[in-house]
């Protein structure tokens, strides 16, 4: 209650027939609307922990309106979102060792529905910066932070190993170092294609798809290392400060036009948090850099792919990002694709889990919630009769592929657009 | 009780290895250069032991490198208290019998209770400095230890021998240790945290004296050279099934 302000009592007020008060009528009976309720008798302690980290402020901003209960994906699986965390530190719930710090995905839907914009993408690395000062962090992701600051890439292999998938692409996949020339397109290439099984298939396909279309690219190779989004959304923002340095560092020794990334998180760092830290180029998402080249792309796509594709939106080109359309207008462009929309989908996509640091967090999020993200993803994809869940961020391939086996739906493929793409190339 | 951590520096084992033109090294310059793995084993044990029993940590490494200072400042993240760092011409790659004599040097003024080192080192594996540096200091060593718990003035460290066996000595403080293990494995040190130390650390500099020449020289050094040769399948799984079934067909190893 403001301080000063006296209680009124309803018994005490007199209601006049009819009041004009600064030219308008508030004319009409008394109610509560009128009245101070008790709203304050919390203890604010746990709540000004939060607000009063640079970056938790808007935690306090919370009117309870539950606009975000209503998309939050980890409430579908569990019992979360903002105003049920703004709560919970009104019940004594200290948010810096809750284990409600470490689920949020920063997917961003509930900042995109509230009316106060409390911001979750500001709240959670703050206070979970906190945490990993103190060493208060799941053993999980305390072990991809390590890899990341001793390999360069959140999976532990070696640096040195970074471009070796680019072997078995079939098509030259030229090397900075190598190359000692200008090129248009730096391909940042990112961990997950550069090591993980899957990821180096879409990253072959589009080994192969650039050299079709006759683009001028390189990568950096050993050079590379990861961009660190995810690991700063998770609360490290050393590492991720440190990996910036490097690769910003790295970009710099060689000249380009443009860069085009592979992944969505990757976009979102080049695109809004490096240029923080000096960086000063162009970037583009490959899916908007692939439809620049459509018109040469789409007679090379003479292969059908005769099923029911669906399309899930990674958070961090979506949501994040604005970009929507690019990655549908590549499916449309594949002959034989019937492209079907899922109820989630577009501004409302539901998240896959791995962003923000969930990627990370797998064994620690599946205590606490009922079902993985993933899971209940590819359940929605199934519901909507899809054949194929097609995706365009290298989290999410080892992701639902995953989740497709562990829910029983063997049957949906899972596959990067790169890969449909490639496919349609075939003779 | 006063820890003193002598760290050393080595070539990052996860990147491609050069071999200098003379052939009678690393090309050290081509390399990155990380905190030797038993070092951070030691710099662990040292932090355990002062939470236990109490004290100051100091870590303290000649700077052969020019890159010391991360590594000490990851150590004082850790939970070390003070850092030391022994300047002068001492280029990477400086041989064991130097580093040993230098850091000695400089152990000697900060009067150790305990004296906590990796035992060897990925570069030359000769696992001298800890040894060398006891002798300089005329202190007892024991290495390849895993545990050390300090009480009364003594030392109870645990020492691992092959086929299992674990031995427990009792040792008189001051004594030099070289640690194979940490009884816990080594903290991870958030970036976050190494970068705000770095901010406002101050770091101790002792001039080193002059290098002592080393133990031994290094004849020829070499990339294993292959004896055969091992043929590398692509594929998927079923590919490379079928190609094994085939080649297990055709050498004869299928009965019948
Ligand atoms: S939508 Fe915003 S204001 Fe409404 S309950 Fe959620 S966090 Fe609070
Ligand atoms: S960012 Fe996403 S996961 Fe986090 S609270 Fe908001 S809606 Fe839920």
């Amino acid at each position: 209650m403001a301080v000063g302000l006296d209680k009124v009592r309803p018994d005490k007020v007199t209601e006049e027939k009819h009041l004009v008060v600064e030219g308008m009528d508030i004319s009409g009976h008394w109610n509560r609307m009128f009245e101070q309720r008790v709203i304050w008798d919390y203890d604010v302690d746990n709540l000004e922990k939060v607000t009063n980290l640079p970056g938790g402020e808007s935690l306090g901003w919370c009117y309870g309106c539950a606009k975000c209960t209503a998309v939050c994906p980890i409430d579908i699986v569990g019992d979360y979102s903002p105003r049920k965390i703004h709560r919970k530190t009104q019940i004594g719930v200290d948010l810096f060792t809750s284990s409600d710090l470490w689920l949020c995905t920063t997917c961003m839907n509930c900042l995109r529905v509230c009316p106060k914009e409390v911001n979750m993408i500001q709240i959670m690395p703050a206070v979970r910066e906190q945490a990993v000062l103190t060493g208060a962090v799941p053993p999980e992701l305390q072990k991809a932070f390590e890899d990341t600051a001793k390999h360069g890439n959140p999976l532990g292999q070696p640096q040195r190993k970074r471009a070796d998938w680019a072997k078995a692409a079939g098509v030259p996949v030229p090397i900075m170092k190598d190359l000692k020339r200008a090129v248009d397109i730096l391909w940042y290439v990112g961990s997950y294609p550069a090591y993980h099984p899957r990821g180096m298939d879409a990253a072959r396909a589009a080994a192969r798809i650039f050299n079709a279309l006759g683009i001028d690219f390189g990568i950096l190779g050993i050079e590379e290392k990861d961009d660190g989004d995810s690991q700063r959304l998770a609360g490290e923002k050393g590492l991720f400060e440190m990996l910036a340095e490097q690769n910003i560092a790295a970009f710099g020794k060689y000249e380009f036009n443009r860069m085009v990334v592979t992944g969505p998180h990757e976009f979102n760092a080049f695109k809004n948090e490096y240029p923080k830290y000096g960086a000063d180029f162009k970037v583009a998402h490959y899916t908007r850099f692939l439809v620049e080249h459509l018109d040469k792309l789409r007679p090379m796509l003479k292969k059908p792919i005769n099923l029911k594709v669906t399309f899930h939106d990674p958070c961090y080109l979506g949501r994040h990002n604005g970009e929507y359309e690019a990655p549908r207008e590549l499916l449309r462009a594949i002959p034989g694709i019937e492209l079907v929309e899922m109820g989630r989908c577009r501004e409302n996509g539901y998240c896959c889990g791995g962003g923000g640091g969930g990627m990370w967090l797998d064994s620690f999020t599946k205590e606490h919630t009922t079902m993985r993200l993933s899971e209940r993803r590819v359940r929605e994809a199934a519901e909507y009769g899809a054949e194929v869940l097609a995706v365009c961020c290298p989290f999410e391939v080892s992701r639902f592929e995953d989740a497709a086996k562990s829910t029983g739906n063997d049957k949906l493929i899972v596959r990067d657009i790169l890969e449909l793409l490639d496919e349609s190339m075939k003779e | 009780m006063n820890i003193v951590v002598p760290i050393k520096q080595i070539p990052n084992l996860t990147d491609e290895l050069e071999i200098n033109g003379d052939g009678t090294g690393l090309d050290h310059d081509a390399l990155q250069y990380v905190l030797n793995e038993f070092d951070e084993h030691a710099i662990e044990e040292a932090v355990l032991a002062k939470e236990a029993a109490g004290g100051t940590v100091t870590v303290i490494g000649v700077d052969t490198t020019g890159e010391l200072d991360g590594a000490l400042h990851t150590a004082l993240a850790k939970g070390a208290d003070k850092a030391a760092r022994i300047t002068g011409d001492f280029p990477r790659g400086t041989d064991s019998h130097t580093q040993a004599k230098l850091l000695a040097n400089a152990i000697r003024s900060l009067s150790p209770d305990l004296v906590l080192t990796g035992v060897q080192a990925a570069d030359d594996r000769d696992g001298q400095i800890g040894p060398m540096i006891a002798a300089h200091l005329g202190l007892p060593y024991v290495g390849v230890v895993t545990g050390v718990a300090v009480k009364d003035g003594k030392a109870i460290v645990h020492k691992e021998y092959a086929g299992g066996l674990m031995g427990e000595f009792e040792v008189s403080l001051p004594m030099v240790v070289g640690v194979q293990a940490a009884h816990q494995p080594p903290r991870y040190a958030p970036v976050s945290k190494v970068r705000q130390i770095a901010k406002t650390a101050k770091i101790d500099e002792i001039a080193g004296d002059e290098a002592a020449g080393a133990g031994s020289t290094v004849r020829r050094m070499f990339k294993p050279e292959a004896a055969g040769h091992a043929e590398m399948w692509e594929g998927g799984p079923e590919e490379v099934a079928e190609k094994i079934a085939a080649l297990i067909k055709e050498k004869g190893l299928l009965k019948g």
